[in-house]
């Protein structure tokens, strides 16, 4: 049975909130939140992936291929809509996961780390000399229908805002109940003693992989969304700072709770926002600064300081 | 014949120049268990320095043109010390509890921080030193002709490995590390310092990083962007070699460097691409890297 | 005769020039409780590693009922109805102990584990209590294990091993790093839950104090080889074994010093 607890409502309520401010709003700020809830999916992702111990360098990689998905849909294929190619998106990522995942499982800590990168940045190089695909510059990406309806410029952000809060709040629902499944809490003990999982009788390599799977479908709503917002793709996507930037979040919200992404992503894109404008080159440096305070004094992420459960220490 | 000369000497000096970058990572992951995401911007570091005191050497201070290669050296030298010692001494010491992985984070937010940090100390705008390496001109090998400060990289660096492996298996040093390297647990109970022992591997690594930078300085515009460049490259090679070995790190560049260098000649459009498909390969077959060791979990 | 519930034949295995496993032909029957002895490096921890396929064999055979389980991973193994605890007791540290046991029992429950129902049902919370209760370790229900003193957390890596409901389990000396006080204590629950559960037991143990009391029959092992093999009081009268495997030891004493 599922039980219905105050996370899912507070959840379901933030979502519809966001939702009916989608009216009212104004533009950039509608912009704004767009961008950072679209790259909360996709930390949604590298989330998962933290909850098992593993962290990935290289999720731009599918984020990347979530993003030209949706650009090569519009540009190639004559497919217009924007669910259609966010699910396109989301496929392509868990087929791509679905081949890499048989490499990637085999690796944990410092090695996943870097092989994840590595290949993120293979799909960088290849697109980098793909001229095809505007090379370096990448190309714009077609406006795009929604169920088949089409916007004027105003409505359509409007209606890229909702669906991307939609998807957010519905991801991060989804991904509550994920958690706390018995599939999720195996991640953890995965982390915790991946001895102690296989002498339990289970595999921790197919475990893993439905991890790796889950979060590059993540990635790629988040990158197919990012594409539609912007208009615009490039291989930068698939850089690794692109990915240390997903990292970032993630460490900034803490693996505690699915709201934490959300959170995270959104404070980082105010921070951004206003950092970029008056101090355009500390802007990294406080990144730096305030990742080194959070290993060393929020270990769980900013999220621990709302939690008001604490687990016992005898 | 002329594309096989063309590929051979393009993928050594290629081959050279990524020992250069990598080099100063292995030693410190080899020593400290530490895969410096930073190591790219001691590299970056190094290029600044040495661009900016060689640019102002050849145009505000007309002195023997052939003294500027001592200045890039000792440039690469006192940044390497300087940044070294700060960031020894004023953070990673505090954390070398922390597991592998979160020693990674660190060094991605120090990596973040010095970005910025060359960006303040030394602008957005590129820096062009060509003087020491036009000083040298070309030499005509096979029909193809060659910088000769490219062809001097190839030394420096093989001067550079030979000096790594020398310290580490002919000098009571090296057999200290050598016994840090192969368990740091009975090291320390051995008597051994680690403190220091880090301390010193740490700075020789970032000096390591800097004259990289610094020697590569004169052949490229040094612009931001350069050290995150770079760190995926000496990546590559450490991983294909095996993480902390030098002879692995040798090996890896000259794998790296030579696949690339058949890449540019035979087909450029995969060029990005071997790179990191090498490293993929490798990984793939061989995790642990060419001269990697696997250590068990016991039970 | 009923088919042995676990044999072994000829089996070998050596790490470099060390030999730790020379032609082991081990028979063990439904309802036994063996005793494995030997000192340090006398191969009793390779040959569970090798049973519980964590450690391929160089050569030879493993049948578990009869079948043969050569080639298998752990996990394949335990599903068939074997199960082990460790050395250092091998738990999730960072979660409570009741976490623990909710996630042996999704484990024993099947391979896929559900990816929407929640792990904290009813049902496990109730089993996991019982269990808990059953090993008298519930109140340390809500702690974190690494906040759990070494004893309990022994108690619960045996039971966390009996919750796939195995018919033989083997124990990787149970009272290591048990204070002498503890340790009778602990052998008694872990004996009374092995009986409960109709298991079939193989135990290594330094502690001849313990062997003595608890064994049916005891396996001597020194060097890669079993020297002897019996009831209690017939290794303990062998030769060789009192001079090669005791002899050597002394680990009562030494244990009851330090302590």
């Amino acid at each position: 049975m599922i039980h219905i607890d105050r996370s899912m409502v507070g959840l379901a309520a933030a979502t519809l909130i966001l939702a009916a401010a989608g009216g009212f709003v104004p533009d950039w700020l509608a912009f704004i939140l767009t961008l950072a809830l679209a790259k909360a999916l996709v930390v949604q992702g590298v989330v998962l992936q933290m909850r098992a111990g593993l962290v990935s360098f290289g999720q731009g990689l599918f984020f990347c291929v979530g993003g030209y998905a949706v650009g090569m849909g519009g540009h190639f294929f004559g497919i217009n809509d924007a669910p259609v190619l966010l699910l396109a998106g989301a496929l392509a990522a868990v087929a791509l996961a679905a081949v890499l995942g048989l490499l990637m499982t085999r690796y944990r800590d410092i090695f996943f780390a870097m092989l994840s990168l590595a290949l993120s940045m293979i799909l960088f190089g290849v697109l980098v000399k793909s001229s095809e695909l505007g090379s370096t510059d990448g190309f714009n990406v077609h406006p795009a229908t929604f169920f088949g309806l089409s916007f004027k410029t105003e409505a359509y952000k409007t209606a890229l805002y909702l669906l991307t809060v939609l998807l957010a709040g519905g991801g991060a629902l989804v991904l509550h109940l994920v958690h706390h499944s018995g599939l999720g809490r195996m991640w953890e003990a995965i982390r915790e003693n991946e001895i102690r999982v296989e002498y339990l009788g289970l595999s921790p390599r197919w475990l893993l992989y439905a991890n790796y799977l889950l979060a590059a479908a993540f990635a790629a709503l988040g990158g197919g969304l990012t594409a539609l917002a912007t208009g615009h793709i490039d291989p930068e996507m698939s850089f690794w700072t692109t990915s240390g930037e997903f990292v970032f979040i993630a460490l900034l919200g803490g693996t505690s709770h699915v709201a934490a992404p959300m959170v995270a992503a959104v404070l980082f894109a105010f921070v951004r926002t206003y950092a970029i404008e008056f101090t355009p080159h500390t802007w990294q440096m406080i990144l730096g600064f305030v990742l080194l305070g959070i290993i060393v004094f929020l270990p769980k992420g900013l999220w621990s300081l709302v939690r008001s459960e604490k687990r016992a220490k005898a | 014949m002329t594309t096989f000369y063309a590929i051979f000497i393009d993928g050594m000096i290629y081959a050279s120049w990524l020992f250069l970058v990598a080099a100063g990572l292995t030693v410190i992951y080899g020593v400290m268990r530490i895969l410096n995401m930073a190591h790219g911007s001691f590299y970056a570091i190094g290029a600044y320095c040495a661009a900016s005191m060689v640019g102002w050497y050849f145009s505000d201070f007309d002195g023997n043109p052939y003294l500027s290669y001592l200045l890039l050296i000792g440039c690469a030298l006192v940044a390497g010390l300087v940044v070294g010692v700060v960031i020894e001494q004023g953070l990673l010491r505090f954390m070398y509890k922390r597991n592998e992985l979160l020693m990674i984070i660190i060094t991605y937010a120090l990596l973040l921080i010095l970005e910025d940090t060359t960006k303040l100390a030394f602008g957005v705008d590129p820096y062009f030193t060509y003087q020491p390496y036009a000083l040298l001109g070309r030499s005509d090998i096979g029909g193809l002709a060659f910088a000769n400060y490219d062809l001097l990289l190839v030394a420096v660096s093989a001067i550079i490995g030979l000096g790594c492996w020398l310290v580490l298996n002919r000098t009571h040093v090296g057999k200290v590390l050598r016994a840090v390297i192969h368990d740091r647990e009975i090291a320390v109970a051995m008597g051994v310092n680690v403190r220091l022992m880090f301390a010193g591997t740490f700075i020789v690594g970032t000096t390591l990083g800097a004259l990289a930078g610094a020697l590569t300085a004169p052949s490229i515009s040094v612009s931001p962007g350069i050290g995150v460049e770079v760190i995926v490259l000496a990546f590559a090679v450490v991983v294909v070699g095996g993480l902390g070995s030098i002879e692995g790190a040798i090996v890896g560049a000259l794998l790296v460097g030579m696949t690339r260098s058949l890449a540019v000649h035979l087909a450029p459009q995969i060029e990005l691409f071997v790179i990191y498909g090498v490293m993929s390969l490798v990984l793939a077959v061989r995790p642990q890297g060419l001269f990697g060791r696997t250590l068990a979990r016991k039970i | 005769m009923s088919t042995p519930i676990l044999q072994t034949k000829s089996l070998c295995r050596s790490f470099g020039a060390v030999t730790a496993a020379r032609d082991l032909d081990v028979t063990i029957n439904p309802g036994e409780i063996v005793g494995v002895i030997g000192s340090n490096g006398a191969g009793k921890t390779t040959f569970i590693n090798m049973v519980t396929g964590y450690l391929p064999p160089s050569s030879g055979q493993i049948l578990f009922e009869g079948r043969s389980i050569l080639g298998k991973p752990p996990r394949a193994i335990i599903r068939m109805g074997m199960a082990r605890s460790f050395q250092v007791a091998q738990l999730f540290p960072e979660l409570t102990v009741l976490e623990n046991m909710l996630i042996a029992l999704v484990a024993a429950e099947g391979p896929r584990p559900s990816f929407f129902l929640p792990m904290a049902s009813a049902k496990r919370m109730r089993q996991a209590k019982e269990l808990l209760a059953e090993f008298g370790v519930e109140r340390f229900g809500d702690s974190v294990v690494s906040a759990v003193p070494q004893g309990a957390r022994k108690l619960i890596d045996i039971a966390m091993a009996l919750i796939s409901t195995p018919r033989m389990l083997l124990l990787d000396e149970p009272t290591s790093g048990v204070s002498v006080e503890e340790k009778f204590g602990l052998m008694d629950t872990v004996m009374r839950a092995v009986r409960h559960h109709g298991v079939t037991v193989l135990f290594v143990e330094h502690d001849m104090e313990i062997v003595e009391r608890y064994v049916s029959r005891v396996l001597a092992f020194y060097s890669g080889e079993i020297i002897s093999d019996g009831t209690p009081a017939q290794v303990f009268a062998d030769e060789k074994v009192r001079e090669l495997v005791i002899g050597h030891g002394h680990g009562t004493e030494k244990k009851r010093n330090m302590a």
